[in-house]
């Protein structure tokens, strides 16, 4: 039985350490934040400039000038804190945020990532994701296993635009979890989901990684 | 001396010309000078090269300004939501400079900081890499990135005094504060202008240095691109 995606993000959350600032991608990261385990103080940073992300606004308390990096309505807490775009980034960029949890379209074996651009498809742009890849001190990429076609996701190198080059520390797919230690290290399949095999994992993955 | 307009047409008088940089603020619809766009759409000024972290959305910010044929270049970070925007890109009718939002914000505040590069490690063997100059520090490799110096500002913030000191609310402050000290002159509209002495000191966001030109632009209809609520639960 393979992971859903609020079993990925949960799978994520185990990574929360309590007192650490972390920035969630938009899509399955997002739902990390449903994931803080009990009596841990997490505080989500968003990048349009501001620490300390609340749930989502009741109906009669949403407002236009407050919204997450994803531009949807968002509340603040007693410890919210507002920014610039340039503090914000200071912060990404200075390696002052703890973890950030971010999809992907493909990961390379040498940990380098693509999730910004299909050429001649897609052109929304890289928001702040070469930012965060480049600057934040642990990045966790959660993604399906393989693509809607079937293709293994993981593999020995991106064939899409890369938006960081041997970057990400952990990968977090529906089938398994791959770690490293550092960027030198080859990744290491660390953890099945339930039912799901090893031979299955190497089966559906064209990446080299260590068993 | 007085700042203070009476609309956003007389704010921009004599400060447009065709084929000029213009930095904004604003990120998706939160905190976009909106009616300062309106009045460059207005007064149809072209081949602008805007940079601005989006690219509004189809008929509202700067999409309005897309829709009319009058940007040449947009240097951005993300412009999804934008019909328009993408067509004339696939087209090849507009010039789009992606860059990480990140750099994009210290691009300018570097150049209105008088910096006019400087290195940083987002990018690094990326496409946005490409043609740009590398530097090692202390092991790791970063690229140069040019600060924007831009002819003009276009900001929206919250309110500001009758001397130009200006405050922001919430995450619509975002882009307005670095584009504010990015262009040669900046122009900010503001939905309340108080008297000199209401604002406090310590919290002022934007010293009235940078403010050159104040509008209210009052009443605003803010709009959301995402509305996303909870439900209130049963005590």
């Amino acid at each position: 039985m393979v992971w859903d995606r609020n079993q990925m993000a949960a799978r994520a959350a185990m990574e929360l350490k309590d007192g650490y600032y972390v920035n969630l991608g938009i899509g399955i990261p997002t739902l990390v934040a449903n994931n803080i385990p009990e009596g841990m103080t997490v505080t989500l940073q968003s990048e349009n400039g501001m620490l300390g992300i609340g749930p989502f606004p009741y109906p009669d308390e949403v407002d236009a000038d407050l919204i997450n990096a994803g531009k949807q309505t968002i509340s603040e807490l007693p410890s919210s804190s507002y920014f610039s775009s340039s503090d914000s980034f200071a912060m990404i960029r200075g390696g002052h945020i703890d973890l950030t949890v971010l999809g992907a379209m493909e990961i390379s074996e040498g940990g380098d990532i693509a999730n910004w651009m299909i050429p001649g498809k897609m052109i929304k742009g890289m928001g702040g994701a070469m930012d965060l890849v480049a600057g934040v001190k642990r990045i966790i990429v959660v993604m399906e296993h393989s693509s809607k076609n079937g293709d293994p996701k993981f593999i020995p190198e991106c064939t899409l635009p890369l938006t960081g080059k041997n970057v990400v520390d952990m990968i977090i797919t529906d089938l398994a979890v791959f770690q490293r230690p550092d960027h030198d290290s080859p990744f290491k399949l660390i953890e099945l989901a339930p039912g799901v095999t090893a031979e299955e994992v190497r089966s559906k993955t064209t990446a080299n990684y260590v068993e | 001396m007085q700042k203070i307009y009476s609309d956003a047409a007389s704010a921009l008088d004599g400060l447009l010309f065709d084929g000029m940089i213009i930095a904004a603020g604003g990120f998706g619809l939160c905190g976009i000078p909106e009616r300062l766009i309106d009045a460059i759409q207005a007064s149809g000024v072209k081949d602008l090269t805007i940079a601005s972290n989006n690219a509004g959305i189809d008929n509202e910010g700067l999409g309005k300004l897309l829709r009319t044929r009058q940007v040449k270049k947009m240097i951005s970070s993300y412009v999804g939501e934008n019909k328009e925007f993408e067509r004339q890109y696939l087209a090849g009718e507009l010039e789009v400079e992606f860059c990480p939002q990140g750099t994009l914000a210290e691009r300018m505040r570097a150049g209105g900081a008088g910096i006019p590069g400087f290195y940083t490690k987002t990018g690094v063997g990326t496409l946005v890499a490409e043609g740009k100059e590398v530097k090692n520090f202390d092991g790791e490799d970063y690229i140069l990135e040019r600060g924007i110096r831009a002819d003009l500002s276009i900001i929206k913030g919250w309110k500001a005094d009758e001397s130009g000191n200006l405050i922001f609310r919430k995450t619509a402050r975002n882009f307005n504060q670095p584009a504010a000290t990015s262009g040669k002159i900046c122009v900010a509209e503001v939905e309340e202008i108080v008297p000199v002495g209401s604002l406090d000191p310590d919290s002022i966001h934007v010293p009235s240095i940078y403010v050159k030109r104040l509008v209210l632009g009052a009443p605003y209809d803010k709009k959301i691109e995402f509305m996303t609520t909870r439900e209130r639960t049963a005590a």
